[in-house]
């Protein structure tokens, strides 16, 4: 019987690892060694900037393991979604990473980049042939969309990687990817059924996250024709309940994953234990989709952030929220005019910790607060210079605005340090969540070799 | 009568992508798992009242295999929109902790 078994180091590259989970696996004998390199989680900033949500140190540490054993043992080596993001800068990062550590370590192999950046006139064309599609209640896409885009990027199926190992290459460093995608990669190509390669790719795709307890680990991962088998290599196992429930794991579905070219069924997964380690599971479906799509995620330019925190003990202003917080937004709106800085020139978001920080509208205790709250002023400009100057409007609104019975006339809030005011950077927006139809899944995916 | 928070072995919430929050409950057996599930107080109607969401927004799924219940819900606005409170989702479970479940 068919198998081939993948080794996972990581949930996210620069995220870390033991290096002697990974020593482990490659005692366990692996035919490929991924890992996922990104996430929308931390929040558009990352795609629309084109930075890296990791420090460089911690992805460089990552990366230079894995690189020393791919080439010590002859292995595939296949990161997906690089750099955090996926988007050009992010890939180049990563790329550039891997050149340098390969001449520290005096390495070498044949590497291939995958990018998954989407021209603005790529999409465009998809937009006007009918191929755009949005995905749950997102609207229809607009040209408008498209053009205010900093960034979009396609999430790459297994077929680019596939390609990019068929002509040669040992090290595949992809751009935004679905997270599975390198792994199913590696299992198709290793004529194991498509069933059985995503379902390995979703439980590679978080290192160790099917294993309890949760820890920074590396993830062995058996892919046979008849099922799957999941290995933490510490000291953690994956059992039937554990890897039963990953399939929960940032998913609207437990049982029904839609990918690139189809849906993978896990509605009739059976879980098994086969040690105290590992878990075999069997049952997983899949579905080809009638035409193949490519989800497109797009960051957009909002402005610049500048924040600043403050709290309050006073009883009195406490019992009087709505109203102080309502007199403070107009006067910063007030004296923003007198700057000539126009209400749409801005946005300021008071968050209310100890009242609503958390939940916001959807908090459900409305009852009395406690004997202290925290405010986190929130101001996105148009600029740096707008966003610096309205919070600094608001900061001196917050502790100096009157309010019916105010006892404590010389401040309302107590401000933990100075400066007061933190510039926060660039803002951004996810503008996308659609999907594009193409023909041929590698034709909006160009695959570059280098011998490095 | 039981809360959530004195049954559940896990209740927990994350993205879905940055547009929409996904909530689990995980129970400890199978036993408990099928008597929350015969309970019929996890659902959508609940999900849609405890996150003012419309009950047709919410993708509510038991999955007995992992003893859990999962809700899929819009989020309020996108993750790391203006105005946003958990970039990451992973604080939007506590309205289902008290959630009392006629045991």
């Amino acid at each position: 019987m068919r198998e081939t078994r993948m080794v996972s180091v990581s949930g996210i590259l620069g995220y870390g690892y033991p290096e002697a989970a990974l020593q482990a696996a490659l005692a366990r004998g692996v035919d490929m060694l991924g890992c996922d390199g990104g996430s929308s989680d931390p929040g558009p900033y990352y795609l629309g900037s084109g930075k890296p949500f990791v420090s460089l140190r911690a992805m460089k540490r990552d990366l230079r393991l894995m690189l020393r054993a791919a080439v010590a043992h002859r292995l595939p080596m296949l990161i997906g979604t690089c750099g955090g993001a996926g988007g050009e800068p992010h890939l180049q990062l990563v790329a550039q990473m891997v050149r340098d550590i390969a001449r520290e370590e005096g390495l070498h192999f044949p590497m291939a980049l995958i990018h998954s950046e989407q021209p603005k006139a790529r999409v465009q064309e998809g937009l006007r042939e009918g191929r755009v599609h949005p995905l749950g209640r997102m609207p229809p896409l607009a040209e408008e969309t498209i053009e205010r885009a900093t960034r979009i990027v396609g999430l790459c199926g297994p077929e680019p990687y596939m390609r990019a190992l068929d002509e040669g290459a040992q090290v595949v460093l992809g751009g935004r990817s679905s997270d599975p995608a390198p792994f199913a990669a590696h299992a198709l190509r290793a004529q194991l059924p498509p069933a059985q390669a995503w379902y390995a790719g979703k439980m590679l795709e978080c290192g160790a996250a099917p294993a309890l307890p949760k820890g920074p680990d590396c993830l062995l991962v058996t892919v046979r024709e008849d099922g799957v088998v999941c290995e933490p290599m510490g000291e953690r196992a994956c059992t039937p309940l554990s890897v039963a429930n990953h399939s929960l794991h940032e998913n609207a579905s437990p049982i029904r994953h839609v990918e690139p070219g189809g849906v993978l069924d896990t509605s009739e997964c059976r879980f098994e234990a086969v040690s105290p380690k590992a878990t075999l599971v069997t049952g997983m479906r899949w579905h080809p989709a009638g035409t193949y799509t490519v989800k497109l995620e797009a960051a957009e330019r909002l402005g610049h952030r500048a924040v600043s925190f403050a709290g309050t003990r006073d009883p009195g202003l406490i019992g009087q929220l709505p109203g102080f917080l309502d007199r403070v937004r107009s006067l910063v709106a007030e004296k923003a005019r007198d700057l000539e800085i126009g209400p749409e020139a801005y946005r300021l978001t008071i968050h209310r910790y100890g009242l609503d920080g958390v939940m916001g509208a959807r908090e459900p205790l409305r009852g009395a607060p406690g004997h202290e709250i925290g405010f986190l002023i929130d101001v996105v400009g148009e600029d740096a210079e707008i966003a610096a100057a309205v919070i600094a409007l608001a900061r001196t609104s917050m502790l100096h605005c009157d309010f019916p019975g105010r006892l404590c006339k010389e401040g309302n809030m107590a401000i933990p340090f100075s400066p007061s005011d933190l510039m926060a950077g660039e803002v951004y927006r996810f503008s996308m969540a659609h999907v594009m139809e193409t023909a041929d899944p590698c034709a909006l995916f160009p695959i570059e070799h280098e011998r490095v | 009568m039981a809360l959530i928070r004195d049954i559940a072995q896990v209740c927990k919430s994350k993205n879905a992508g940055p547009f929409e929050l996904t909530i689990d409950v995980v129970f400890a057996d199978d036993a408990t798992f099928e008597r929350v599930r015969a309970s019929g107080v996890l659902g959508p109607a609940l999900f849609a009242r405890l996150y003012g969401v419309a009950e047709a927004d919410v993708l509510f799924t038991p999955y007995p295999a992992g003893r859990a219940f999962k809700a899929t819900l819009p989020r309020l606005v996108p993750a790391g929109e203006i105005g946003d409170t958990d970039v990451y989702g992973a604080q939007q479970h506590a309205p289902l902790l008290e959630v009392d479940i006629p045991l």
